[in-house]
This record gives structure tokens, C-alpha cells and sequence, in this order.
């Protein structure tokens, strides 16, 4: 039983941090039709940017200070994110109004692998590592009521705090400011959103920003478990499943689905993984999605999708 | 001024439905198959064909057949590199467990089993399309990694994981050096694209492209969904297939599933965008583009820096390579979305007109 509550509580929070990566799929697909595929990309060029800059800025400006230095660097990367949400917009997606969904989402593609050339010629394309300060020791909890305890990594604990703060603020910044709502009347109707005086360039420009900054503070928690390399990128494939489960313009849909699959998977692997040869993580997210895809096409929070003629 | 059609009038229908209904065009496609088929043997070096000229063939071929189901039934993959090492794996299991098995007869069974796979992954294109098909066949592409890395029946019990075929033979005739090789892909690339071609022009590709232009209108002039997406996603698979097989049995001849990841998806997926979705001609462009391009960097990047006495790594020009990729699909999407076949057939229109512009 203690084993069992344990990888249920390891997967939720693996599953947190989905989400994570998740979110900001939906976030750009809500506000603009696009299937952002160069997410992946994006936090691997944040968190290495932040990385480096977290480098150099004790090096260049002689902040010694380890908390200020990455205040600095998140600060820094962040304005990084700034400029490329501006740059996609302003050469990529403006010339693509439009067009078709698999058209932006090959456009996005071609995004990923500008991206990734761009951020290693530009950072480097070692290992890096983020070190934000947080704990790696595992912790023992309720060792009264369970023989043996349920051990849990502190880690996970605190980026998956940090993971529903994040989701929390973005709630709040989508229900309760101007500027929500205009990315909300954008989601739903562009060109009625376009009569009534809300520019869309501007708009986009944001939705971008958004997701820059949640692709940073996934590739920040992400880094600092897994350091900054290449394979950053693949967490967004695995976080694909999530938004077909959780539905693609459903932010409830990007939390529930990351939980969903991060238990599936962690459950699946512990459980299943014996029987066939191990490593079935890297697919069981898939077919969990494809098989749900059959069964409602839309995900599970999406919306009910009308063709018309 | 010579490539007008005036005087080739058409008396029959035959005559006018013709693959090739222009005297010009019928001339450049004998041409180019002599070419193909007896200048460059003459000339080309070993070097050449195993660079160059063999994975051109090979991406081709595998270009054509997802050129089908991208750019012809509008089904967006991203797990095209499964249904080649589907057709690859299947392949070297008929070739090695069963005695005598003729090569090109285990490349078709490769082709026809990749087929299979293509048809289960393809179904769930029944009840969703577009962005949703796309992570679906991304399933496809990572239940297909799995498979072949952990289930040791697939390669045979293999200790090491990679598999390897030797003493390959077709008709009695070795298939050992390069130029054998190239006769051999460059005549299977031939018969198959021709087969497609026919395809796309029947009855079978207009019902594919009428999904793709608007599937629900399709539906309500009465083609059937169903039958035209799982014909596109078996077709192209079977190509995609027969091309993994090929590029495992003659390219590689030894191979790990490493060889055919998501990577190898996304540049079919980028042949297909560079070439001119829904052109059985781009798919020749895209694939040419494809391999030649980082040959080209490696050796045009170093010079150019050189010029300014500047070193440049192996790195520097890898990463150089994928953000030309990526400039390259952004850019042919936002100016010339039907690829290098679209500017090819501009520029046979110019022709044609020349030299009044009108």
C-alpha cells in the first residue's frame, strides 16, 4: 500500500510538471489556432539562456550572490522569451493569418529547429546546470500510519508548488485583468474580437510572452533536475498526450491531463513495465491518448468540435 | 520557343489522358531515365553513389510515399520513420528466418506489413484530424522505437541490439557495389513512383485530394471517408515501407532503431514541404534538397568562413544546418507554400509563353 501511494504521489507530481509544459500548448492554441509544436524548443532556449546567464552574470558583473545572480538570469531570460514571442510574430505568424491548422503547425515546426540551432550556437551545447537552490533530499512522510513510510523527493515537492502557483497566477491573470479577457475574446472569435478594437498583432505578441514565460519556468524545473541539454526538448513530446487527453483549449484540461498521464505512466512502468520489457513510459502516454482520442475526439475539456460545409 | 504545344493535337482520349500529354515533356522524362540508367553508372564515382546518390533514391521513394498521405490526402504524419523501420524489421525477419527468401520479395513483405501498422495507427484519422492525427501518429513513431529496442524477437535475439544483412542478391546478380545498388533502388524508385503517379490521377487520388480539400463536403458528395484515409494510409505506408526496408537492407546494411527516429519523421515530413506537397515530381525536388543541403553546408560553411579567417566546427555547421531547415520550412510555407514543384511549374508556364508574357 505504501508503495503504491508513493509512485501515485511521485506520478502526481511528475504529472505537475507536465502540466507545466502542457500549458503552454494550450495557452498558444487558445489565443491564436496555433498547435505551438516549437514549445518543446522554447524551454530548452530558455533554460539554457537562463542557465548561461546565471554563468555569467557573477563572472561579468561580479554579483556573487547565488539568489541574486539567478534573480538576474530569470529576469534576463525572460526578457530573452520577450524577444522571440515579438520575433515569431513579427516575421512567422503575421504572414500566416489565416491559413490552415497543419500549415502553422509545420510552420511551428520549422520554428523548433530554428530554435534549437539558434540557442546552441548562441549558449553552447554542453550540459549545463541550473541550481536554484532546492532541496534534492528525499523526505518520509505519515511513517506513523503506513509501515515504512512513503518517501518523497523534496524536489519534485517544491517544483510541483512551484508548478500550481504558476497555474494559479495564470488563472487569475486570464479571469480577473483586462488584458485576460481580451485574450479570451481573441480565443473565441478572432475577427469579432478584431471589430470591437482589440489588436490581435499585440495580442499574439503576448499569448507568446505567456508562453515564453511558462516555457521558462518549465525549463528552470526541468533543468535544474535534469541539467540543460538537448533532450529538454523530448519533455515536450511527452507532454503531448497531456493536452490530447486534457483537450487542446481547456487550461483545467492541461492540469487534470499532466496528472492523469504522470500517474499513468509512473503507475504503468512500476506495474506493467516487468511483464514486457521495461521502458513502456516513453509510449504509454501515447496509446492512453489515442485510445481516449476514440472514444472523445475532442479531450476531455475540450470543446465539441462542428463541421460545417 | 521549345516548349510550346502547338501542333500536338489530341484525337483520341487516350491521347489526352496520357501520364505525360506534352511531346516536350514525354521527351525530358526519356531523357532523364536515360540518364539515370546509363550516363551516370558511366560517370559518377563510388563516393557519389553512396553519399549521394543512394539516399537521394531512398528518400525519394520514401518521400513519394508520404507525399500521398501529407500532400495529397492532407493526413498530416510525424510517424513516418516507424512505418519505415516497421517495413525495415519486417523485412530482415522474412529475409533471415526463412530459408531462401528472395530479397526483393522480403522488401515487398516488409512493404506490406508496414502497410498493416500504418492501418492500425491510421485509424484513429477516422474520428480526428489535423493537429490531433498529428500526435497520433507521433505514437506510432515512439511505440515503434520501443518495440525494436526491447523486443528482442524483432531483431532476432540480437545481443547488441542492431541487426545486419550480408550477401544480398537479386536474381542471381550480387547486389554488392554501389553501382548495383543504385541500378537496383533507382528501378524499384521507378516502377513505384510510376504506380503512384497513376494513383493520384485515378479515381483513388481524387478521392484522396477531395479529403483533403474538405473532408465533410467530400463526405456529403458521397466519398467515403473511411475507405479513402485507410487507402491513403496504406498506400503511403507501403511506400514508406519498401523505402525503410531499402534504406536498412542497401544503404546501411547494418542498422539500430536509431536509424529510424522521430528525426528521420520530421525531414521526410520536410522533403515533402520543401518539394511541393501533393506533387509526385516534389517529392524528387524535396528529397535532392534534403540530401544535398547539409553535404553543401558542411563544405560551403567552412570556406565562407575561411574567406574571413574565421575556424568553424563540426558543431557550429550542425547547428548552422538546423536553423537552415527551419528558416527553409518557414519560409517556403509563407512564400511559396506548394514547394520547389510550384516555382518548376512556374517556370515551365513562363516557358511556354516565352517570349510574349502573356
Amino acid at each position: 500500500m505504501a508503495f503504491f501511494l508513493e509512485t501515485l504521489l511521485g506520478g502526481l507530481m511528475a504529472g505537475m510538471l507536465y502540466s507545466l509544459v502542457a500549458l503552454g500548448f494550450v495557452l498558444i492554441y487558445k489565443a491564436s489556432g496555433v498547435f505551438n509544436f516549437a514549445q518543446g524548443a522554447m524551454v530548452l532556449f530558455a533554460a539554457l539562456a537562463m542557465a548561461r546567464f546565471a554563468e555569467w552574470i557573477p563572472l561579468h558583473l561580479g554579483i556573487a550572490n547565488p539568489i541574486a545572480a539567478n534573480v538576474l538570469a530569470f529576469i534576463g531570460a525572460g526578457i530573452v522569451m520577450f524577444v522571440v514571442a515579438w520575433v515569431i510574430e513579427r516575421l512567422v505568424l503575421r504572414h500566416l493569418v489565416n491559413q490552415e491548422g497543419t500549415t502553422l503547425l509545420m510552420a511551428t515546426l520549422g520554428i523548433t529547429y530554428f530554435m534549437e540551432g539558434l540557442g546552441q550556437s548562441i549558449f553552447g551545447s554542453s550540459i549545463y546546470k541550473i541550481d536554484i537552490g532546492m532541496p534534492k533530499d528525499p523526505v518520509m512522510i505519515l511513517e506513523s500510519s503506513f509501515e515504512g513510510g512513503i518517501l518523497i523527493n523534496k524536489e519534485d515537492f517544491y517544483a510541483a508548488i512551484i508548478a500550481a502557483a504558476l497555474v494559479a497566477l495564470l488563472s487569475v491573470f486570464f479571469q480577473k485583468t483586462a488584458t485576460g479577457r481580451a485574450l479570451r475574446a481573441v480565443a473565441d472569435d478572432h475577427q469579432a474580437a478584431q471589430s470591437i478594437g482589440i489588436p490581435l498583432n499585440r495580442i499574439w505578441v503576448i499569448v507568446w510572452c505567456v508562453a515564453g514565460v511558462v516555457a521558462l519556468v518549465a525549463g528552470m524545473i526541468w533543468g535544474s533536475k535534469l541539467g540543460v541539454q538537448f533532450s529538454l526538448t523530448t519533455v515536450a513530446l511527452r507532454a503531448l498526450p497531456v493536452v490530447i487527453l486534457g483537450g487542446l483549449t481547456s487550461v483545467p484540461g492541461a492540469i487534470v491531463g499532466g496528472l492523469i498521464i504522470g500517474v499513468g505512466e509512473k503507475l504503468s512502468e512500476v506495474y506493467l513495465g516487468p511483464y514486457v520489457g521495461g521502458g513502456i513510459e516513453i509510449w504509454f502516454a501515447y496509446v492512453l491518448a489515442l485510445g481516449f482520442l476514440l472514444i472523445r475526439p475532442q479531450g476531455l475539456f475540450g470543446e465539441k468540435i462542428i463541421d460545417r460545409v | 520557343m521549345f516548349y510550346r504545344e502547338n501542333g500536338q493535337f489530341k484525337t483520341t482520349y487516350r491521347a489526352d489522358q496520357q501520364i505525360f500529354p506534352i511531346l516536350q515533356d514525354r521527351m525530358a522524362i526519356t531523357a532523364l531515365l536515360l540518364v539515370g540508367f546509363a550516363l551516370v553508372p558511366m560517370l559518377a564515382s563510388d563516393y557519389l553513389f553512396r553519399a549521394i546518390l543512394i539516399p537521394f533514391l531512398i528518400f525519394s521513394l520514401a518521400a513519394v510515399g508520404v507525399n500521398i498521405l501529407v500532400g495529397f490526402c492532407g493526413q498530416i504524419s510525424l510517424g513516418s520513420g516507424a512505418f519505415m523501420a516497421v517495413g525495415a524489421y519486417a523485412a530482415y525477419n522474412f529475409f533471415v528466418r526463412i530459408e531462401g527468401m528472395p530479397l526483393l520479395l522480403a522488401l515487398l513483405l516488409g512493404g506490406v506489413s508496414s502497410m498493416l501498422f500504418g492501418m492500425v495507427f491510421g485509424l484513429p484519422s477516422l474520428r480526428v484530424k489535423g493537429l490531433y492525427l498529428a500526435v497520433a501518429t507521433l505514437a506510432a513513431q515512439f511505440f515503434a522505437d520501443w518495440m525494436f529496442l526491447r523486443v528482442q524477437w524483432f531483431t532476432n535475439n540480437s545481443p547488441s541490439g542492431s541487426v545486419s544483412v550480408s550477401n544480398l542478391q537479386v536474381f542471381g546478380l550480387s547486389l554488392e557495389s554501389p553501382l548495383a545498388k543504385y541500378i537496383f533502388c533507382l528501378s524499384l524508385l521507378v516502377v513505384i513512383a510510376l504506380l503512384a503517379k497513376n494513383l493520384v490521377r485515378g479515381a483513388v487520388g481524387r478521392e484522396w485530394m477531395a479529403i483533403r480539400d474538405m473532408d465533410v463536403a467530400a463526405a456529403v458528395i458521397g466519398i467515403r471517408p473511411m475507405y479513402a484515409k485507410l487507402s491513403a494510409f496504406a498506400v503511403s505506408s507501403f511506400i514508406v515501407g519498401v523505402a525503410g526496408a531499402l534504406w536498412g537492407f542497401i544503404y546501411l546494411g547494418a542498422w539500430e532503431p536509431a536509424a529510424f527516429s522521430v528525426d528521420q519523421s520530421f525531414r521526410l515530413l520536410f522533403m515533402v514541404i520543401i518539394g511541393g506537397m501533393g506533387s509526385i515530381m516534389g517529392s524528387f525536388f524535396g528529397a535532392a534538397f534534403i540530401v544535398v543541403l547539409p553535404i553543401f553546408l558542411s563544405q560551403f560553411l567552412p570556406a565562407l568562413a575561411g574567406l574571413f579567417g574565421v575556424e568553424i566546427s563540426t558543431a557550429v555547421v550542425s547547428h548552422a544546418e538546423l536553423m537552415v531547415f527551419g528558416g527553409l520550412i518557414v519560409w517556403f510555407l509563407i512564400v511559396e507554400p506548394h514547394g520547389l514543384a510550384k516555382l518548376w511549374s512556374i517556370g515551365k508556364q513562363k516557358l511556354r509563353l516565352w517570349p510574349f508574357p502573356h
